[in-house]
């Protein structure tokens, strides 16, 4: 498993490819990727804080248990922090196993319990002000599936 | 003990981290004990619903016992991917 937090920009196609090249028994890659989204036309940027003392040991826990309830190959988590323009590239998950259900479960997994439970907070930075992103309830909601 | 605060936590107390002599028994007796301090801090304890904690870098809740602890971290829920 493939582990990444860091604040430089990524090749999320470079990044998947290389991804799949080193797999030797997997038969299917399943990738996410999530951007910068300017909801309502005002984003300057977004600023995204993190834990370093705790945030590559959580992620490293989520992946270690999506490995666990899946029969997965290999598994990527690239998450970036610091400053961040609208249309750039947060963050993204790969996931390989020898057939697509896995794949797509453990990422599905993987996305709903980072959003929520890997130490990241998102700040909005618009013409008009800054403000902390909420969490949502949905996030939560989306972790009980997996119970 | 070493106190962290993150995003809005940290505004809102107004620095990112600080060293605590504190015989608090558990994470609500330290955040107890943070609120009689100054406003800021009873400002940023107000609503714990609003919060969550961190253990020596672990998820953990606010009836954790501190015995032995080096970190606590407060901040709100999170906001990854």
């Amino acid at each position: 498993m493939d582990i990444r937090v860091q604040e430089d920009r990524f090749d999320a196609g470079a990044e998947l490819n290389a991804f799949t090249v080193r797999q030797s028994n997997a038969g299917a890659v399943v990738s996410f990727t999530g951007i910068v989204r300017d909801t309502d036309g005002g984003l300057r940027h977004m600023e995204i804080e993190h834990y370093p003392g705790m945030t590559q040991s959580a992620l490293s826990e989520i992946a270690a248990q999506a490995n666990q309830r899946w029969a997965l190959t290999d598994a990527l988590v690239i998450h970036r922090f610091g400053r961040l323009a609208p249309s750039e590239m947060i963050m993204m998950v790969a996931t390989a196993s020898a057939h697509r259900a896995d794949a797509f479960a453990a990422a599905d997994f993987l996305m709903d319990y980072l959003k929520s439970r890997a130490p990241f907070w998102k700040k909005e930075v618009t013409v008009e002000g800054s403000d902390w992103v909420a969490a949502k309830d949905s996030d939560e909601d989306a972790l009980s599936r997996w119970n | 003990m070493r106190v962290m605060y993150f995003a809005w936590v940290r505004e809102r107390i107004g620095l990112p981290r600080e060293d605590v002599q504190t015989d608090a028994a558990t994470v609500a007796d330290l955040v107890a004990e943070l609120r009689t301090r100054e406003e800021r801090y009873d400002a940023a304890f107000a609503d714990t619903s609003a919060l969550r904690v961190a253990v020596d870098q672990k998820l953990a809740d606010f009836d954790a016992p501190l015995a032995g602890v080096q970190e606590v971290a407060f901040f709100p829920p999170m906001t990854g991917g």
